[in-house]
């Protein structure tokens, strides 16, 4: 499975300028409202009329502007789930699923689209009207008539984000099972960095409608290439660094120096994730900090908490840090300082 | 009393509005989605018989079709003189109420969500088959409405029919026109009785409207209360 796209697109004030290759067969794209996540899926479906360029998947071509190559959508073989699904409120379960597979004899018809709907556990639904299915009910139907054409490319736009809370979880395992069943690629596009996480190989950040970064999930989260990639994907701790000999990095907004394991002579920015910072019962060891703890805020299983460090200019806080519950309460009888811990393998260095 | 304009005026109605449901939804289709300023004088050309006086739409028909016009010539030259017949009178009433369905069936059409079009394009489906198969049903009850208008306003329609059709008692004379000559040489009560009769009509689709909505509504109901 391969895809390469090389496309620009506008709407409006905005421009889109992609520029993707990857050969996972399940790819993240993340980034802010507004930032062209769905404009991406468009392009690549061949429903947005102004991209230009180039688009290959496994050596077809579906858009080449400089030979005048641009298929349309019909024949892209790209299946797409909409945001809110757009099912076909006048058509049952079963002629939704169906709806894709015209061109076959309607016995065969008939028994691939009850095939794709009992993958999807619809089979007791296939009579039913969209409007009388659960939210969780209408995305596996968009789901089974999606993947009931055998698509090459499956495009997911946030399928989670129209359900209730509670009804995502479960829904997300049951998305994750039925991707693992389909061999095309399937890229997905979310804002939320853990659906993301959970459900992909490889990351591609997008932000004002550019590419910022793309690479296995892990290398992304684990090492951002830029400041930029590192707040999108949920960086809280970031200072402005200069390198020194020896794997030091100076941190200057919070006035210290540290180790780091992959240091940059060129590093610009030092950085370390929220639930990477952890707590020295006693000062002095390697990248042990004094600290108090200005702010605290809770949710029902983690306790934030924001950091001044002794040692930092100017007042307020500089370093957010997230412990679960049964630690903060081992942690929150001591008393000041604190020793608040950078591990030299989770800290990371960006130049840019 | 001559029931003659009454059967002319059910035919020409019922005949423009299947003329001009036809092509306005299909004009409307053609047109939906699709932006610029060409498009937009289009627009101004289609809805030119609605802001016009309808005995100027009259006149430039009978200027189109007459005898000294390029397409009225051909007509002649094989044996078909529209003006002053009965398909006049149709021609008339469609062009005079294209306007409406027009509009209406824009309206309709452009209220059926873009993405379940996009759905269907990514499913495979041709344009014409998306027409067909998702626009039509899902714009349904405003093209029903867009016709019940065009029924009704046809069935009115005095001028353009009058300067087009001519006032021929049982070959082009509609409702309006006999009641205005009714009226003209004195002959009041044929007039009203003939009034009635066109507001019954006219009610009558009203109110065939009314209740099919109703009927749609409950069908809607009930498949809720399935649930």
């Amino acid at each position: 499975m391969e895809i390469r796209a090389e496309i620009v697109a506008q709407r409006g004030p905005f421009a889109l300028q992609l520029h993707l290759v990857t050969q996972q067969r399940r790819v993240g794209i993340l980034g802010e409202s507004g930032a062209g996540k769905t404009m991406t899926l468009r392009a690549i479906a061949g429903l947005e009329r102004t991209a230009r360029g180039r688009l290959e998947v496994n050596g077809r071509v579906l858009l080449d502007s400089a030979r005048g190559v641009c298929l349309p959508a019909r024949e892209r073989r790209v299946a797409m789930v909409f945001q809110q699904y757009a099912l076909f409120p006048h058509r049952t379960v079963e002629e939704n699923v169906a709806f894709g597979l015209h061109g076959l004899p309607p016995a065969e018809r008939g028994a691939r689209a009850r095939d794709a709907a009992r993958k999807m556990h619809l089979e007791d639904l296939l009579a039913r009207y969209p409007r009388q299915l659960s939210g969780g009910q209408q995305q596996r139907v968009a789901l089974a008539r999606a993947l009931a054409t055998e698509p090459e490319i499956l495009l997911l736009d946030e399928p989670l984000s129209a359900l209730d809370f509670h009804l995502r979880g479960l829904v997300e395992k049951e998305l994750l099972d039925s991707l693992a069943e389909f061999r095309g690629a399937a890229l997905y596009v979310s804002h939320s960095l853990e659906e993301v996480y959970r459900l992909c190989d490889e990351i591609v950040v997008l932000s004002r409608g550019r590419v910022l970064a793309s690479g296995p999930k892990e290398e992304i989260f684990l090492r951002p290439p830029s400041r930029e990639v590192a707040r999108l994907t949920g960086c809280k701790n970031m200072s402005q660094a200069s390198a020194l000999a020896g794997g030091m990095v100076e941190a200057l907004d919070w006035g210290l120096r540290m180790r780091v394991a992959q240091p940059l002579p060129q590093a610009r920015y030092v950085a370390i994730r929220a639930n990477h910072i952890t707590f020295a019962d006693q000062p002095g060891g390697e990248n042990v900090f004094p600290c108090t703890v200005v702010e605290s805020t809770e949710t029902p299983f983690r306790r934030t908490l924001y950091l001044r460090l002794n040692s930092a200019p100017g007042d307020g806080w500089q370093l957010q840090a997230e412990v679960q519950k049964d630690r903060w309460e081992e942690l929150k009888s001591r008393p000041a300082p604190w020793h608040v811990r950078l591990d030299p393998h989770r800290v990371f260095v960006t130049s840019e | 009393m001559d029931l003659s304009p009454i059967r002319l005026s059910l035919e020409t109605s019922l005949a423009a509005t299947a003329v001009v449901t036809l092509v306005g939804t299909l004009v409307a289709g053609w047109r939906v989605r699709r932006r610029g300023t060409a498009f937009e004088l289009l627009d101004g050309i289609f809805l030119l018989p609605l802001v016009l006086p309808p005995t100027v739409v009259g006149f430039l028909l009978l200027l189109f079709f007459g005898r000294s016009s390029a397409l009225g010539a051909f007509l002649y030259g094989l044996g078909i003189r529209l003006v002053f017949s009965w398909p006049a009178t149709v021609v008339a009433a469609s062009v005079t109420t294209f306007p409406l369905m027009y509009m209406t069936a824009r309206a309709a059409l452009e209220q059926v969500d873009a993405p379940l079009v996009e759905a269907a394009r990514t499913l495979g489906a041709r344009e014409s088959r998306i027409f067909r198969e998702i626009l039509l049903p899902l714009a349904w009850p405003g093209l029903a409405a867009g016709m019940v208008l065009t029924f009704a306003r046809a069935l009115g329609d005095f001028g353009a029919t009058l300067i087009l059709a001519g006032n021929i008692p049982g070959r082009t004379q509609t409702l309006p026109l006999a009641i205005f000559f009714a009226v003209e040489s004195g002959d009041t009560a044929d007039a009203v009785r003939l009034s009635v009769v066109t507001v019954a009509i006219s009610l009558a689709a009203l109110g065939a409207l009314n209740l099919w909505t109703r009927h749609r509504r409950g069908l809607a109901m009930r498949v809720v209360e399935q649930e």
